[in-house]
C-alpha cells in the first residue's frame, strides 16, 4: 500500500516538474517578437551599436583590399612614437583566452606563422604565449606574470571574457608597455589598439537577412545556438531577432546544442518530425553539416541556411548546391595583433580601434574560397587570411 | 483484485516495472501532442538516435550492478569518435583497422579504470573521474585543441543508414540492429554465472568474496564490458552525426540517470540489464516529448538531476522497509 502511494506521490512531483516547466517557459514559445523571444535577448541588445556595426558593413575600408588583416573601418590613427624603441628583435607576448575550438586553432597557427615572418624579418626576437584554457583566472595570473616578468616589450591579449579581465588589462597598460587587445573585448579603452573584426550584430544580421531575402513570407526558421552568455555569440542572436521581428518569418524555435554534432542533428530531426523547416540560422558554423544531414536523412528538401565560413559547411553546400551563405567572424583578424605589435614597437601609426571588414561569403564566391582552401582540412576557416605566409599550406594543413 | 494490486505491485514495487510504467506514460503523452510520432519512419528516427544511449546503458549497468560508476564513458566516446577522424582522415581502406584501434583503445581504457579500482583500491568515482579528465585533456593536447580529419562514408554508414525500404517503417536503421544485439547480449550475460557473480558482488562483496567468487576479476571484467559499450556507442554517434570537438560531453550523467531511472540501485546488487536499457529509452523519449512540448533543451540537465535524485530516493524508501517484504522480488537478475 505504501509503495502505491509512493508512486502516486511521485508521479505527482513529476506532473509538478512538468508543468512548472510549461509555465515558466511558455513566453518564449508564444512571443517571437524582436525583443522576448530568448530569455537573454533583450540585455544583449545595445541599439547604438547595432546600428553603428550594420552601418560599418557598407564603409569602405582603408588599406589594400588584398591584405583584409591590415584595412581599417574609419580609422583613427594614433601616435605610437612613445612606444619606438631602436634594434629590432623586440619580445613580443601573448596571453591567449584558449585554443578550445576549430576557429581558435585556425588563428592561432595563423598568427604562429605571421610571428615566424616577422622575426626572420628582425623585427621580433622571442615570441612568449601563455595558453588559459579558457580560465579567467588562469588568464589573470598569466597577464600579471607577464607583466611582472619585466621582459616583454608589448603584451597581446585575447580576453577570455570581458568583465573579469578588465582589471588585469589595465594593470597591464599601467606597467607601461603597448598592450593590444583583440577579438573579444574589455571594459576599458586603455589599451593601445582594440582589433576586432566588425562584430557579432552584423554577423547574426547577415545570415538572418539573407533568410529573410531567399525565404517566402510565412516560412519556418528554426535558430540553432552554441550556448548562452557569450557577448559576441549573443549579439549574433538579438540581431537577429530585430531582423526577423520585423519580417514575416516564423521562427520555430531557438535551441542550444553546445556546438555538439549529434545534439544538432537530433533538435534538427525532432523539429522535422513536428513539421517543416524551411530554414536554418546558426550563430556559429560549428556542426552545420549535421543540421544539413538531418534533412537528408528525414527525406525533406535542404532548407535554406546560414551557416560559416567553416570548411566542413562550404564544401556540403557546393556539393547539394543548396541556397547558403557563410557569415564570417574574420579569422584573420589573428594575423593583425603581432604586426600592430611591430608597427606601435616602430613608432608607426595604429587605430586606436582597429576595425578588420567581415564579409560574408556568397554563393557567388564560393567556388572560389573552395578553390583557394582545396588542401585544407574540413575544421578549416576559408577567410583564415594566410595563403601568403610562408608556411602555407603544410602548416594549416597538417595541423 | 488480488491480480490488479500484484500487477500494481509489480509496477511501482521499485525498479523493474516502475520504468516500464514510466515509458508508456511518456509514450503516450508523446502520442497525445504528435501521434505522428508513431508512423514508421519517425519511430524509426527516435530509435536511431537512441541507441548509442541504450548500449551505453547496458554498459553501465554493469559496472553499476557490481559496485561501481563509470564515469568516463562520456569522455570515451568523444575521444573514441576523435581518434578514428583522425586516423581514417577520410580514406575508406583504413576503415576497419582503425575500428579495431578503437577497440583495443576502448578494452585498455576499460582495464586500466578496472585494475586500479580493484588492484589499487581507489573508488570507482575517483578513478572514472580521473579517466575522464585524462581523456578529455589528451585528446585536446593531441590535437591541439580541435579535431582534425574526417570519418570515412563506410565508419558512418551504421549509425547514420540502414535497410532501406521496407515496407510500413522505411529504414530500419543499422544502429536499431546493433542496439538489439549488445541489449540481448546483456541480458544472456546477465543469466550466465559470471552475471550472478556480478550481482552477488555488487550486493555483497565480502559475502561473494567468503563464497568463493573472484571480485576484483568480475568488476574489472565490468569496466571492460562499459569500455566495450563506449566504443560500440562511439562507433554510432560518430556515424550519426559526424565529428565534433564536443561528442560525447555530459554523456556519462545522461547514462547514471538511465540506469538509476531503470531501477539499478547504486551501489550495486540490484536491478535488471532490460529495466536499465528502458530506462535509456524512457529518458530519451521524456526529452522527445519536451521537444514535443517545445520546452528547451536547457530544460533537460535539471530535470536529469530531478530524476536521479527522486529515483535514488525512492530506491532508498525501498531498501530501508523490512528485507522480508522486498527480498524476493530484488535477487532475481536477469
Amino acid at each position: 500500500m505504501q509503495t502505491t502511494r509512493l508512486a502516486f506521490a511521485s508521479a505527482a512531483a513529476l506532473g509538478l516538474l512538468l508543468a512548472t516547466g510549461c509555465t515558466t517557459d511558455a513566453p518564449t514559445e508564444s512571443q517571437d517578437d524582436a525583443t522576448s523571444g530568448a530569455p537573454s535577448g533583450d540585455e544583449w541588445f545595445v541599439q547604438a551599436e547595432y546600428d553603428e556595426q550594420l552601418a560599418q558593413r557598407d564603409i569602405e575600408p582603408e588599406g589594400d583590399p588584398s591584405q583584409p588583416w591590415l584595412q581599417a573601418i574609419e580609422p583613427e590613427w594614433i601616435d605610437t612614437s612613445q612606444y619606438a624603441r631602436e634594434g629590432g628583435d623586440a619580445t613580443v607576448c601573448f596571453s591567449n583566452a584558449s585554443v578550445s575550438n576549430p576557429w581558435r586553432v585556425t588563428g592561432w597557427i595563423t598568427m604562429q606563422e605571421q610571428v615566424k615572418v616577422l622575426q626572420e624579418a628582425g623585427e621580433i626576437g622571442e615570441f612568449r604565449h601563455s595558453d588559459a584554457g579558457d580560465d579567467d583566472d588562469q588568464q589573470i595570473s598569466d597577464i600579471q606574470a607577464f607583466v611582472d616578468s619585466g621582459e616583454c616589450d608589448a603584451l597581446i591579449i585575447s580576453p577570455s571574457t570581458t568583465a573579469t579581465l578588465t582589471p588585469a588589462v589595465e594593470t597591464a597598460c599601467a606597467s607601461g608597455i603597448p598592450v593590444i587587445v583583440f577579438d573579444r573585448g574589455v571594459n576599458t579603452d586603455c589599451a593601445t589598439t582594440f582589433i576586432h573584426p566588425i562584430g557579432g550584430y552584423a554577423y547574426g544580421a547577415d545570415a538572418a537577412e539573407f533568410l529573410v531575402e531567399n525565404l517566402e513570407p510565412g516560412s519556418t526558421v528554426l535558430a540553432l545556438r552554441i550556448l548562452p552568455g557569450v557577448d559576441v555569440l549573443e549579439h549574433r542572436w538579438a540581431a537577429a531577432q530585430e531582423i526577423f521581428g520585423d519580417s514575416e518569418l516564423e521562427i520555430l524555435g531557438n535551441e542550444f546544442t553546445g556546438g555538439d554534432a549529434a545534439e544538432i542533428k537530433n533538435i534538427v530531426t525532432q523539429y522535422l518530425q513536428r513539421g517543416d523547416v524551411d530554414g536554418i540560422w546558426m550563430d556559429a558554423g560549428d556542426g552545420a553539416v549535421a543540421a544539413i544531414e538531418a534533412f537528408e536523412d528525414a527525406g525533406k528538401p535542404y532548407p535554406v541556411m546560414a551557416g560559416e565560413d567553416e570548411l566542413s559547411f562550404m564544401r556540403k553546400w557546393e556539393e547539394t548546391g543548396m541556397t547558403a551563405i557563410a557569415p564570417v567572424y574574420s579569422n584573420f583578424q589573428w594575423r593583425t595583433p603581432v604586426l600592430a605589435a611591430t608597427m606601435i614597437l616602430n613608432g608607426e601609426q595604429v587605430p586606436a580601434e582597429w576595425v578588420l571588414p567581415q564579409d560574408p561569403i556568397t554563393e557567388a564566391e564560393l567556388a572560389d574560397y573552395l578553390e583557394r582552401n582545396a588542401d585544407m582540412p574540413s575544421l578549416h576557416y576559408a577567410k583564415f587570411g594566410g595563403e601568403d605566409l610562408p608556411g602555407f599550406p603544410d602548416a594549416w594543413r597538417d595541423r | 483484485m488480488q491480480r490488479l494490486r500484484s500487477a500494481a505491485a509489480a509496477l511501482f514495487g521499485g525498479g523493474t516495472g516502475t520504468v516500464f510504467a514510466l515509458l508508456i506514460v511518456i509514450l503516450a503523452g508523446i502520442f497525445a501532442m504528435n501521434p505522428g510520432f508513431f508512423e514508421g519512419p519517425s519511430l524509426m528516427a527516435f530509435l536511431k538516435q537512441a541507441a548509442p544511449l541504450v548500449i551505453l546503458a547496458a554498459g553501465q549497468y554493469f559496472v553499476i550492478v557490481s559496485g561501481n560508476f563509470d564515469l568516463s564513458v562520456g569522455a570515451l566516446v568523444g575521444a573514441q569518435v576523435v581518434i578514428a577522424a583522425r586516423l581514417i582522415d577520410g580514406e575508406e581502406s583504413r576503415t576497419v583497422p582503425v575500428l579495431l584501434v578503437m577497440l583495443a583503445f576502448g578494452l585498455t581504457v576499460g582495464l586500466v579504470n578496472g585494475l586500479i579500482t580493484t588492484v589499487l583500491k581507489v573508488q570507482s568515482f575517483i578513478t572514472t573521474l580521473g579517466m575522464l579528465l585524462v581523456l578529455y585533456g589528451a585528446i585536446r593536447l593531441w590535437t591541439g585543441g580541435a579535431p582534425t580529419g574526417a570519418l570515412s562514408e563506410a565508419f558512418r554508414k551504421v549509425g547514420r543508414h540502414g535497410i532501406d525500404d521496407v515496407p510500413l517503417v522505411g529504414q530500419i536503421p543499422w544502429a536499431l540492429l546493433v542496439m538489439l544485439a549488445v541489449g540481448a547480449g546483456a541480458i544472456l550475460l546477465m543469466r550466465t554465472r559470471f552475471g550472478r557473480i556480478v550481482m552477488a558482488t555488487g550486493d555483497n562483496d565480502l559475502a561473494a568474496a567468503l563464497s568463493g567468487a573472484r571480485v576484483a576479476t568480475v568488476r574489472t571484467a565490468a569496466f571492460v564490458l562499459s569500455g566495450l559499450s563506449a566504443t560500440i556507442a562511439g562507433v554510432l554517434i560518430g556515424g550519426f552525426a559526424g565529428v565534433s570537438a564536443q561528442v560525447g560531453e555530459g554523456l556519462e550523467f545522461t547514462v547514471i540517470t538511465e540506469v538509476v531511472l531503470g531501477g539499478v540501485a547504486l551501489g550495486g546488487g540490484r536491478g535488471t540489464a532490460l529495466a536499465a536499457m528502458a530506462g535509456a529509452l524512457a529518458i530519451e523519449a521524456l526529452f522527445t516529448l519536451f521537444n514535443q512540448m517545445a520546452l528547451p533543451a536547457t530544460l533537460r540537465p535539471t530535470v536529469q538531476g530531478a530524476i536521479i535524485i527522486a529515483a535514488v530516493a525512492y530506491a532508498a524508501r525501498q531498501r530501508t522497509r523490512p528485507a522480508a517484504v522486498t527480498a524476493p522480488a530484488t535477487v532475481s537478475p536477469s
